[in-house]
């Protein structure tokens, strides 16, 4: 046992201390020295040799761009890929003089106002020595041009570059989003992020859309040329290089001919479809109508026709399926009636009268039926089936909105999916705290509930506010007996180099407590609408598996802010939106989908039948008539023979470079 | 006859604060103004921050040199179970930053515990033994070790090397002036070497390669090695007079990584040479010397465990942190004191002098 040690209270003069004390000081002192001696042999021994390493930067380390990871559909075809070009850069502290010198570039290739405007953003944007894009996607014959008269133009590079292609447009815009230059916010939040390293001589990141969510596995690591340059600072050769990491592919649970599908069902109409497969949480299509063409984005937008589009009356940047507020209309009942059936306000087979209106005890305000005559009697299935208003206004009457609200928010209603896209709405389910929230800065009364607001809400008026993905998930909810997904576009994350695949929200992330019989019984009522009675019932003649639907209605109560007056387009804009949700086989869902279309009037007559050519052609793969002959092409690409694949990467850094000594890309 | 008010208030003022230590600060702190200005592309932005937290700081030492440390003492136990909670919470809660989870998120604010734990352990500990003086026995410092075990071993699997090692060597720090014996330091000292090919088992990928890169950084020049191979050019190319302010090549076309940070010691050894550092490494020697001096005429065991303490442990940051950029120590994340661009380190600094100056004080009360 070591011996004890007593150390009298402190008193200055005490030995064990003092010896303490100094060891501890010379400890320190040495520590010191041995520094101090690290940065003689550094700063005064080494001095030249260091000096002449910074000062000639005789060696200097550049970046060799990563490859971009591609996004491709569920079927392997590529929907988002790269391509190598030519850019014409210039850096203008290496030149002589830069007006002369972008003066004789001029003569070689041509250079647009737009091409000058954008270079003259770069330079403000970059620093000197920095080098500038003058021009993008050179021809051969001008990337062989310059290359030929490089010799007298210091300072100016043609660079072998990947560009970003989105093949089919439009038609993906508002799932894939796009890339765009790296804007001084971006490069704040990179450094924030400690993502420096990680983005050394990049150019783009994701904006919108997947390419923004994902960005941090579609991006890649770069790696590093270690070059040597002469007196000039020019590349004369590369000592040795270590190879980026590719960005990793996306593999999409979206299937791009349904996508095709659904687009094309919607012509010209606006609006949005969102289909998600019920038993993985996989969206199957993801359509917000119009869109917009993504490769205006990628390399600058210029500002006139970027005004056109935001300004455009009908809001192609506008992503409807993911932020669009729609009241749901008729397609709220089926959920209200599992939230009736769940509270014990109507017994599965408890028959009520569904008179033309409801009124409140002690008041004459009527709450009209969309019936006139009202639809008799009926019990809860056929209520939804005929889509009687005046039952859902007394449920919810009975039912208050306290015991309304936590059992639609149980379908995600009023919350955001979490769906893996940027800027979702999470929409409104309301309640009293809601209530009481939003109208926090007005009048107590306004902040107030009043038990008349429920009597809308049970027909899905009133505050309620979802979007279409929202109505598609809940859906999903409803049809896979309440497993509850997170949506996701993207199935599976799959590095290029080992192959090893990620997949995405595979497990539900919990399951409902519904009694099993509500669930069955609300997917037959809704299997009612389609057929003789229903409201949809035309829409079930000549049906090769079960289909269950509710069609809906929303009242436009407001253009939405921002729009601009249009007096052509005013009287359309105060149509009512159509809606419609569905999902079938009924017996074991694999689709269940919302779709909404904008002021087409009445849920059976536009969106339904969208609806139906969209199931028809993913569960039997009819294409409906009316789009045949419209429809696009899809090739699925194997992985090996597409542009953007690892071994077309490796192409594309060591293409020929036209003009060796100057070029800084890999030319061994 | 009464002095003038305004003499008065001064004297208030300063009354709490060691004058030697709050000049020898300020002078590095006007020097980090210098070469912060210059590490960020000449711009405001960061000087600007920098300004606001030294100012806070400084109100944070200037409360602490005024409280007794009596009264600081008090706060040691429920500082150290909070903190310990925190940590716990990091390891259940915790959100995850560069692949460690370091950070516990509060809505509001995020917090990083592991930074109150630099403080809240050399105080536990200093309590610890305060209560027990004049019979301090073999045991007190196997519960002492404990002590330093329990957070070190939380924050090492957060995974951060560098703060658990930071951490438990200022709770040994107490130890050691609390009179552990030679025989054991010098013993755990070789066991501790034994040990390595044990740690090395032990430890993360990240944290071997950056051994494996200080041992050769020309191995992967384009990977790990970077910072080192970069840093080092840039205090090497500095020379004996350096590039002069503003002026470093490295810092300016941006080789230097995290150089407002953990490498701003590059930046300052490019502009200001071998001269320059050997100032830095003088004002930092004269900050422990006055340490030290304070250790010695410390009143109570609490007041003299604890000064020891923040003084070594101040000793430890400037140390790993030069070591580290001029390519001597591995890559841990250690910020230059004072120098270094950062609230929270700062804050736990000004914390660490507060305390040592109120143990000053009790000296002239």
């Amino acid at each position: 046992m070591p011996r004890q040690r007593h150390l009298p209270p402190a008193r200055g003069d005490d030995s064990q201390l003092q010896l303490r004390l100094i060891v501890a000081y010379a400890f320190m002192v040495l520590m010191f020295l041995v520094l101090a001696g690290r940065f003689a042999w550094l700063q005064f021994f080494q001095y030249d040799h260091y000096s002449t390493l910074a000062q000639n930067n005789s060696i200097s380390l550049v970046p060799v761009e990563p490859s971009r990871g591609r996004i491709v559909d569920r079927n392997g075809v590529v929907l988002a890929r790269n391509y190598a070009a030519y850019t014409l850069e210039v850096t203008p502290s290496e030149t002589a003089d830069l007006d002369a010198t972008v003066a004789e570039l001029g003569q070689l290739v041509e250079l647009t106002p737009r091409d000058m405007k954008r270079f003259k953003k770069f330079l403000s944007e970059n620093r000197r020595f920095e080098p500038s894009a003058l021009k993008m996607k050179l021809t051969d014959e001008e990337a062989a041009r310059v290359a030929a008269n490089g010799w007298r133009l210091p300072g100016v590079e043609v660079k072998a570059r990947l560009f970003r292609d989105y093949p089919f447009g439009e038609l993906t815009s508002h799932v894939l989003g796009y890339i765009g230059r790296i804007g001084p916010r971006e490069k704040e939040q990179i450094q924030e992020d400690g993502l420096t390293a990680n983005y050394r001589g990049a150019t783009h990141i994701g904006k919108l859309g997947l390419e923004k969510t994902y960005e941090n596995m579609l991006r890649g690591r770069p790696g590093f040329e270690e070059m040597e340059t002469d007196a000039g600072g020019r590349a004369v050769r590369s000592l040795r290089q270590s190879a980026p990491q590719n960005g990793s592919d996306l593999h999409l649970a979206l299937d791009i001919k349904l996508q095709d599908v659904a687009d094309k069902l919607f012509g010209k109409r606006r609006g949005a479809l969102v289909a998600i497969d019920p038993q993985t949480g996989g969206v199957l299509a993801f359509v917000s109508k119009p869109g917009f063409d993504p490769s205006l984005f990628v390399d600058g937008i210029d500002t006139v026709t970027w005004k056109n589009l935001n300004e455009d009356w009908e809001k192609p940047l506008v992503n409807r399926a993911l932020r669009g507020l729609y009241p749901p209309g008729s397609t709220f009942k089926p959920f209200m009636g599992m939230a009736a059936l769940d509270a014990g306000a109507i017994g599965p087979n408890e028959v009520r009268s569904a008179p033309g209106y409801f009124t409140l005890p002690g008041s004459s305000h009527r709450f009209r039926d969309s019936k006139p005559s009202g639809n008799g009697m009926a019990n809860l299935s056929r209520a939804i089936a005929v889509s009687s208003d005046t039952v859902f206004y007394k449920l919810a009457w009975d039912m208050g909105i306290d015991r309304i609200h936590p059992r639609l928010a149980e379908f995600g209603l009023g919350s955001r999916t979490g769906i893996d896209l940027d800027g979702e709405s999470a929409g409104i389910l309301p309640s009293k705290e809601w209530k009481a929230k939003r109208f926090s800065k007005m009048k107590p009364e306004y902040q107030r509930w009043y038990p008349a607001d429920v009597v809308s809400i049970g027909i899905g008026q009133g505050f309620n506010a979802y979007t279409p993905l929202q109505m598609a998930n809940a859906t999903a909810i409803l049809a896979s007996d309440g497993k509850v997904f997170k949506p996701h576009l993207v199935q599976e994350v799959v590095d290029p180099k080992t192959g090893k695949k990620t997949p995405v929200e595979p497990a539900p992330q919990k399951q409902l407590a519904f009694k099993p019989e509500y669930f069955d019984y609300i997917k037959g009522s809704m299997e009612a609408v389609v057929k003789p009675g229903g409201t949809a019932w035309r829409l079930g003649q000549g049906l090769s598996y079960r289909l269950a639907g509710k069609t809906g209605t929303a009242q436009v109560v407001q253009i939405k802010q921002g729009a601009k007056y249009n007096a052509a387009a005013l009287a359309e804009q105060h149509r009512d939106h159509s809606w419609f949700i569905a999902f079938a086989p009924a017996e074991k869902p694999t689709i269940a989908l919302a779709v909404i279309v904008e002021n087409a009037g009445f849920g059976a007559a536009a969106a339904a039948p969208l609806a139906r050519g969209v199931i028809d052609y993913y569960l039997t793969g009819k294409v409906p008539p009316e789009v045949a002959g419209q429809l696009q092409t899809f090739k699925p690409v194997p992985p090996a023979a597409d542009a953007s694949g690892p071994a077309a990467a490796g192409a594309a850094a060591s293409a020929p470079t036209p003009q060796k000594k100057t070029d800084a890309s890999p030319s061994a | 006859m009464h002095p003038h008010p305004l003499k008065r208030l001064w004297q208030a003022v300063t009354a709490p604060l060691d004058g030697p230590l709050v000049l020898l600060l300020a002078v590095i702190n006007v020097l980090s103004l210098a070469v912060l200005y210059s590490a960020s592309n000449e711009t405001f932005g960061k000087i600007d921050n920098k300004l606001v937290y030294t100012a806070l700081s400084f109100g944070i030492l200037w409360f602490l040199a005024w409280s007794r440390p009596q009264s600081i003492m008090m706060f040691a136990p429920p500082i150290y179970v909070v903190g310990v909670l925190l940590l716990v919470g990091v390891e259940l809660f915790g959100i995850i930053v560069n692949g460690s989870q370091r950070w516990l998120d509060f809505g509001f604010v995020r917090i990083q515990p592991s930074e109150i734990m630099k403080i809240a352990l050399p105080m536990m500990l200093g309590w610890y033994f305060q209560h027990h003086e004049g019979q301090i026995r073999w045991w007190h410092y196997v519960v002492g070790a404990v002590i330093i075990l329990i957070p070190g071993t939380l924050i090492l699997k957060q995974p951060d090397l560098g703060t658990a090692t930071l951490i438990m060597a200022s709770g040994f720090f107490v130890l050691y002036f609390a009179g552990l014996s030679w025989k054991i330091i010098l013993g755990g000292g070789a066991a501790f070497l034994a040990s390595l090919p044990l740690v090395w088992h032990f430890m993360h990928d990240y944290q071997r390669r950056r051994v494996l890169t200080l041992l050769d950084p020309t191995q992967d020049p384009l990977g790990d090695g970077y910072h080192i191979i970069q840093s080092t050019i840039a205090i090497g190319s500095g020379g004996p007079w350096g590039k002069g302010w503003l002026s470093g090549t490295q810092t300016h076309l941006e080789f230097i990584p995290e150089r407002t940070t953990d490498f701003i010691f590059a930046v300052w050894s490019e502009e200001f040479g071998l001269i320059g550092n050997l100032v830095l490494l003088v004002l930092y020697l004269a900050v422990l010397s006055r340490g030290l001096m304070i250790t010695a005429r410390a009143q109570t065991l609490f007041g003299r465990v604890m000064a020891g303490s923040i003084t070594l442990t101040f000793f430890m940051y400037a140390f790993v942190n030069m070591g580290m950029v001029s390519g001597i120590l591995p890559v841990v994340g250690v910020p230059l004191p004072f120098v270094s661009y950062g609230g929270t380190a700062t804050v736990s600094l000004a914390v660490g002098m507060g305390m040592l100056m109120s143990i000053g004080n009790t000296e002239r009360r």
